[in-house]
């Protein structure tokens, strides 16, 4: 058996394509997948076999931790379907949404300049509820709607808040390790 | 990584930084942001009646590498006309500053926040703004 490079991450694991995903449908399949392919089943094995099991553990493995992450998910699906997410090129970004973004450096900023984690706390819960809410409109855009243009750019969006929390983590460790 | 002296020059001493004030006259803003690296630049300019750029400021929270892009187009569009602004390239500010490959981005950034300030003036003002402006 050859590992199908042509079948996708969702068919390998015999899930429907689409965003909305049971993550434990996922975790099951991927597990019974890993169990058949295991390098250590075809350790009697011939030299030609066990490359190849190696090589359906690694796609099994790739395909898994992309499709466990629902952003990662929602660029993988959107790329199934000709979409380009455009994080490396799209700067253009709603006005509103860039406002926020500042607002939020700033406290962010502040927070770690007044060595103020609570503060930093806020942003951060702020955060969570606007990820919590585009990922929402994320799961409409992807499923119902049919609307990857709207995807790709809460793609965009929600790789921003990604980038934020990162600062907010970095924050918080300096301010608990007593550095600036 | 190494950044170069012009980088740290303009790191250390941004030009130009801070916004107009929101009802001033002749201020058209550019906002954008590159989601892959988190960064988000705010870039204004300030259009005097004879259609050339009077002032400019900027706001950008990013790296180095994007903060001096951000603030060496400020200086360049000073004494620019519209047009002008508009036909910087990345590769221009990217050669300026000695960037990088990995930091090309922040370069781009810089040319779209200044075309995105110039799109914004002449959806304001209109296409031919300087001249109605310069009649009224």
């Amino acid at each position: 058996m050859n590992p199908e490079f042509t079948r996708n991450h969702f068919e390998l694991f015999g899930l429907p394509v689409a965003f909305a995903l049971e993550l434990e449908a996922l975790e099951r399949a991927y597990l019974d997948l890993q169990s058949r392919v295991h390098p250590d089943r075809f350790a009697s094995a011939g030299e030609s076999e066990r490359r190849v099991a190696m090589q359906w553990a690694t796609r099994a493995n790739e395909a898994y931790r992309t499709l466990r992450n629902p952003l990662d998910r929602a660029r993988y699906l959107l790329g199934l379907k000709g979409f380009d997410t455009g994080e490396e090129s799209n700067t253009s970004m709603p006005a509103d949404f860039l406002m926020q973004q500042m607002e939020w450096r700033e406290a962010v900023e502040a927070g770690r300049a007044g060595d103020d984690p609570a503060a930093l706390e806020a942003v951060r819960g702020e955060l969570a509820a606007a990820r919590r809410e585009m990922q929402a409109l994320l799961a409409r855009a992807l499923g119902g709607d049919r609307n990857y243009e709207a995807g790709c750019s809460l793609v965009r969006k929600l790789r921003f808040l990604d980038r934020l929390e990162e600062e907010i983590d970095d924050a918080l460790e300096a301010a608990s390790e007593g550095r600036p | 990584m190494a950044y170069s002296d012009k980088v740290i020059d303009h790191y250390e001493n941004p030009r130009n930084v801070g916004s107009f004030a929101k009802d001033e006259e002749g201020v058209a803003t550019g906002m954008v942001g590159a989601p892959a690296c988190g960064d988000v630049m705010k870039l204004q300019i300030k259009v005097g009646p004879n259609g050339v750029i009077e002032d400019a400021k900027f706001k950008t929270y990013g790296c180095g590498s994007a903060i001096a892009s951000s603030s060496l187009v400020t200086e360049w569009v000073k004494g620019k006309t519209l047009a002008e602004a508009a036909t910087i390239r990345n590769t221009q500010i990217a050669e300026e500053l000695a960037l990088p490959p990995v930091k090309i981005h922040c370069s781009i950034l810089a040319e779209d926040a200044i075309k995105a300030a110039v799109a914004d003036y002449r959806k304001k003002y209109g296409e031919d703004d300087a001249a109605k402006r310069a009649a009224d």
